[in-house]
């Protein structure tokens, strides 16, 4: 399965992936910001997609919208995995469509099992 | 002059200063005061005299602002602030790379153990991995630094904001745009301090609350 993760630092891209492998997670591509990742999601076909929230130009908020109004990606799964901990961003991802939501700093074991609960092997 | 002269005579000059500066004032109180002639009442004159503290007071605090050389602020230590944070970034960033990069060697290990088969290969190889996803994990405290200091940084620009329109009050600056942001912009507060912010497990609930 193709996984595709969005982050504007380069670091925590690397983190992911690496985390990503440590599960065998081994065909992951980047993005540095939602316009990036919308342009890599119609270009291609991903099972996943991992984001962080705050970027520009496009936030994740506003990657996951776009996501859930186009008809080919709508049912991609999408995890949030961003530092905004507030409980309005936490409702407004959820109204957005969110499939999880991770905030970092985060383990290897939640990401784990927050992957196999939107993938439904849990 | 007539009263209804002198209201006419003030009308005009409120149409003309609509937002007079400080130097405006002082000069009419200075203008005022010189052309002063004939008899003065006794509550005239303490008025007067009132009128001259406050203007003498106005001149002392803009010589003192002055003095306090606020353009520092504006041009020199909020520049220099933000550079230095800048560099702690990008040293961090630096220093974190070279982690991930011998992280990633130690997996490559850890994958040829596993593969070389054996009790003691596979055993190890699991160690060196669980090894290396704590230190994955402990690597994002750069991202959420990064964040940290992006807020400081903005905390900086919004004092240098603030001199700017104590400036624009007591000096020739204009005063700096500070109207609100826009509504998207207001969701982004960037990491809480570990006292106020949600922790996963209340995040989880609150989203179990949805279904």
């Amino acid at each position: 399965m193709n996984v595709l993760i969005v982050d504007d630092y380069k670091t925590m891209l690397r983190i992911i992936r690496n985390l990503l492998k440590q599960i065998d997670f081994n065909n992951v591509e980047e993005a540095t910001d939602g316009a990036e990742a919308l342009a890599k999601l119609r270009g291609g076909s991903f099972g996943l997609v991992i984001s962080d929230w705050n970027m520009q130009p496009m936030t994740g908020l506003q990657l996951l919208q776009e996501v859930r109004a186009d008809g080919r990606l709508r049912s991609t799964p999408f995890i949030m995995v961003t530092a905004e901990s507030k409980a309005e961003n936490v409702v407004a991802a959820k109204q957005a469509g969110v499939s999880n939501y991770i905030v970092k700093p985060f383990n290897a074991e939640t990401l784990r099992d927050k992957i196999e609960k939107v993938l439904g092997h849990a | 002059m007539h009263s209804s002269a002198r209201f006419e005579r003030l009308n005009d000059l409120k149409r003309r200063y609509a937002t007079p500066s400080m130097d405006t004032v002082v000069d009419v109180v200075d203008a005022i005061l010189s052309s002063m002639q004939g008899d003065f009442s006794a509550s005239g004159a303490g008025l007067l005299a009132e009128i001259e503290d406050l203007a003498r007071t106005i001149a002392t605090a803009k010589a003192e602002i002055a003095a306090l050389r606020v353009d520092d602020i504006t041009t020199s230590h909020i520049p220099s602030a933000t550079d230095e944070l800048d560099a702690i970034v990008a040293h961090t960033a630096a220093a974190t790379d070279g982690i991930l990069e011998v992280c990633e060697t130690l997996d490559d290990v850890a994958g040829e153990l596993a593969r070389s088969g054996g009790t003691l290969g596979e055993a190890s190889a699991g160690k060196l991995q669980e090894a290396t996803t704590r230190i994955y994990e402990a690597c994002s405290f750069q991202d959420i630094t990064g964040q940290r200091i992006s807020k400081v940084v903005a905390t900086l620009k919004a004092i240098d904001r603030k001199v700017a329109t104590i400036m624009a009050t007591f000096g020739n600056r204009t005063a700096p745009d500070d109207s609100a942001p826009e509504l998207d912009v207001m969701l982004l507060n960037g990491p809480q301090l570990p006292a106020v912010a949600m922790h996963q497990t209340d995040i989880d609930q609150l989203l179990a609350s949805f279904d």
